[in-house]
């Protein structure tokens, strides 16, 4: 009888991290429906930029109030789950706060001092938060693609961390001994009190109650991720990681069209001979995307790495000046769109069966595609390095390469440059007539 | 015109045995548009004065392809560039300066990739080069004394974090300078970017113009500075909008700087 507890721990334990790693599993798999893309040049220059964006949140003190609570938060949370360790071995061996055992009281008593301390902050910063969500109503937490459950979602979350902190500190000062020790109860000697009139047996009560459901929460919490834009708390790392090098106006020459325009350029090809017939010729690729899967792997992590701050749409000047166009919701759409090809696959197999819709025009409009400058407003404003200019000149690609279906405007623009080799009607050999007018 | 400007070309040059240092690229809009046409001059006139070894491919030289390949046209632009790269590389071009930030970002970034390896300058950089070197003087300006803003065009700015060159070059003129609230890597785009000069835009409430140049009128300024022949004629157009065109000139700044020669 006396190994209940510690059973049902572990079974509660092997639950949780075996339903994420299962999710994890999902989301790889979803990632990889993307097209291959070799990121192995430069690794130091790579570390480098994963240290400072991700762990060090260089890009995220741009704005700095809003860069100083989410530091907070952020490392708040990091630190305070050391003490998750505890709780694991604990559950797992029967034991009540290991630490004490082998850890000296004043060094004990720091450390959980100042997951106390960060709790607090915590909770202040995440009510603050909420406000900035739900009370000032900040302009980037507003915008159409920010309604249903991008919004919740972003509460939830809040609730969350809210409860869970509440949970660490309650527990920590409904345990008597621990009071009793008087070193590390540095804020939970203050919420003690207003416990005081409760017999021993409910304080205790309530301190085991605490103590599993902040274990539990925080196995939840593991397992929201994947439905979450929370994700970025573990994606930034490999995201920022991955980040573009190169000048923020390279943008890549497509190699399909290079080995096309290659073959047109051959003075040695043959324009009328009959292609070679191979019998396992692979279907003529793409141009462009349509789709995730036309996408490469990278714009597929850049869209679960998202954490919808909506910083790109905030200095987006096509959204600024009212366009339907908002980089945020290129990237949620296309986070959208592969859970539905993965949910898809789950549901068939193991195999994409084809149902009839896609990213294009059933998430992203072609209106929303033709608003893009090309500025990479969005590019320079993301935390976590994420790119969606890339996506859209993917998608610009197909329509034009596949579907020859751009404005008439540009239409006209890009004949003028065929024929006469500049985007206006005139006349290749007037091209230096500029220097005698 | 009045002045006699030099504007050799390749092909001239080649005739006469001769490889000129830098290749002139003119592009599209500073060949054939007409407010594009003046800053060409104007550029050409500090490179004759600084005695520049250079040339223009004139009636060799094809639209960069960049337009093409922001609308999506990768195809045409890859045309395009593998054109003008048989140009170049048969003069064995080693250096190019460019008036236009577009062109200069693909000849840069994205030509080597198809086998045209090129040093680039935009005309900003090069010309802050020459006034270091002391082969360019610059005289005080017309506009010496009066505010002036610069608009950091996303193709030089943002996209090749050249934020200096142009900030140096309006610090020798002795004006006021001062900064619009969105600047260098925070700049607001003009609108032209991303093919959207060739269009009209999509349906909102605002023109992008309108509002970077509701940014620039905000410093108060007697000169909105570009360094891009699309950013001029888009701030161009939003100074007529806000019907300041008599109180407000849109420059180049090599204009500018041409201005101060005599
Ligand atoms: S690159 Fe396109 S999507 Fe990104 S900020 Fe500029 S206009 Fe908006
Ligand atoms: S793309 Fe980057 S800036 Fe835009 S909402 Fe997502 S995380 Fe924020």
């Amino acid at each position: 009888m006396e190994y209940i507890p510690n059973i049902l721990f572990a079974i509660v334990l092997i639950l949780g991290i075996g339903y994420f790693v299962k999710n994890v599993k999902k989301l790889s798999r979803n990632i990889k429906l993307g097209k291959d893309l070799d990121v192995s040049d430069n690794k130091p220059q790579r570390w480098k930029n994963m240290a400072y964006i991700a762990l060090g949140q260089s890009k995220m003190v741009k704005r700095p109030i809003a860069g100083l609570l989410h530091i907070i938060v952020y490392v708040g949370f990091v630190i305070i789950n050391i003490e998750v360790l505890e709780i694991i071995l604990d559950g797992l061996f029967g034991t009540h706060r290991i630490g004490l055992k082998v850890l000296p009281t004043s060094v004990y008593g720091f450390l959980i001092g100042s997951f106390e301390i960060l709790a607090a902050l915590v909770f202040v910063t995440v009510v603050i938060f909420w406000l900035r969500r739900n009370v000032i109503k900040l302009k980037r937490f507003l915008s159409a693609e920010m309604k249903g459950w991008p919004k919740n979602d972003g509460n939830f979350i809040l609730y969350f961390e809210m409860v869970l902190m509440t949970l660490f500190l309650v527990m920590n000062a409904t345990d008597t001994t621990f009071q009793s020790l008087d070193s590390g109860n540095v804020i939970s000697q203050f919420i003690s009190p207003l416990f005081s009139g409760l017999s021993e047996g409910t304080l205790h009560i309530i301190e085991r109650a605490a103590w599993w459901l902040h274990i539990v929460g925080i196995l939840v919490f593991l397992n929201y991720l994947y439905f979450s834009k929370h994700l970025h708390i573990l994606l930034a790392f490999p995201n920022t990681y991955y980040g573009k090098l190169t000048p923020k106006g390279q943008f890549p020459n497509n190699p399909t069209v290079t080995k096309e325009v290659q073959l047109m350029m051959d003075p040695n090809a043959d324009p009328f001979a009959t292609p070679a017939e191979d019998e396992n010729a692979a279907e003529p690729e793409k141009f462009g995307a349509s789709d995730v899967q036309d996408l490469s792997w990278l714009n597929l992590l850049n869209a679960y790495t998202c954490t919808e701050c909506g910083r790109c749409t905030s200095e987006c000047p096509a959204n600024l000046t009212g366009k339907k166009l908002s980089p945020r919701k290129i990237m949620m759409d296309t986070r959208d769109r592969l859970e539905e090809v993965g949910k898809n696959i789950d549901a068939n197999g193991g195999k994409f069966v084809d149902d009839g819709k896609q990213l294009l025009g059933d998430y992203i409009t072609n209106e929303e595609l033709w608003a893009c400058t090309s500025c990479n407003a969005c590019v320079e404003a993301c935390p976590v390095s994420i790119d969606p200019l890339n996506i859209i000149m993917q998608m610009r690609q197909y329509l034009v390469m596949e579907q020859s279906a751009a404005p008439m405007e540009l239409n006209n623009m890009m004949t003028n440059i065929e024929n006469n080799g500049a985007p206006w009607p005139y006349n290749q050999m007037d091209r230096l007539k500029w220097k005698d007018e | 015109m009045s002045e006699q400007l030099n504007v050799p070309t390749m092909e001239q040059m080649m005739a006469e045995g001769k490889n000129p240092e830098y290749l002139f690229w003119v592009g599209s809009a500073g060949a054939f548009d007409d407010r594009a046409k003046k800053i060409t001059k104007a550029f050409v006139k500090l490179l004759n004065k600084a005695n520049v070894d250079f040339a223009v491919l004139g009636t060799e030289e094809s639209d960069s392809g960049d337009a093409a390949k922001r609308a999506g046209n990768e195809f045409l632009f890859q045309m395009q560039a593998v054109t003008n790269i048989e140009v170049m590389n048969m003069y064995e071009v080693k250096k190019i300066i460019t008036t236009d930030p577009h062109d200069y970002n693909t000849i840069k970034n994205e030509y080597p990739g198809l086998g045209g390896n090129y040093e680039v300058f935009h005309h900003t950089e090069f010309l802050s080069q020459l006034i270091s070197q002391g082969k360019l003087k610059v005289k005080e300006s017309e506009f010496k004394g009066k505010k002036v803003t610069f608009h950091d065009p996303c193709y030089l700015g943002r996209a090749n974090e050249v934020f200096e060159a142009p900030r140096d070059l309006i610090q020798t003129l002795g004006v006021d300078f001062k900064e619009m609230k969105r600047n260098q890597r925070h700049s607001l785009c003009c609108g032209a970017g991303g093919a959207q000069m060739f269009k009209e835009p999509e349906k909102g409430d605002k023109d992008i113009n309108v509002l970077r140049t509701e940014d620039a009128l905000e410093t108060d300024p007697k000169v909105i500075i570009t360094a891009c022949p699309f950013c001029n004629t888009m701030m161009t157009d939003g100074v007529k909008a806000k019907e300041k065109e008599a109180e407000i000139d849109v420059m180049d700044i090599a204009e500018l700087i041409a201005n101060t020669q005599e």
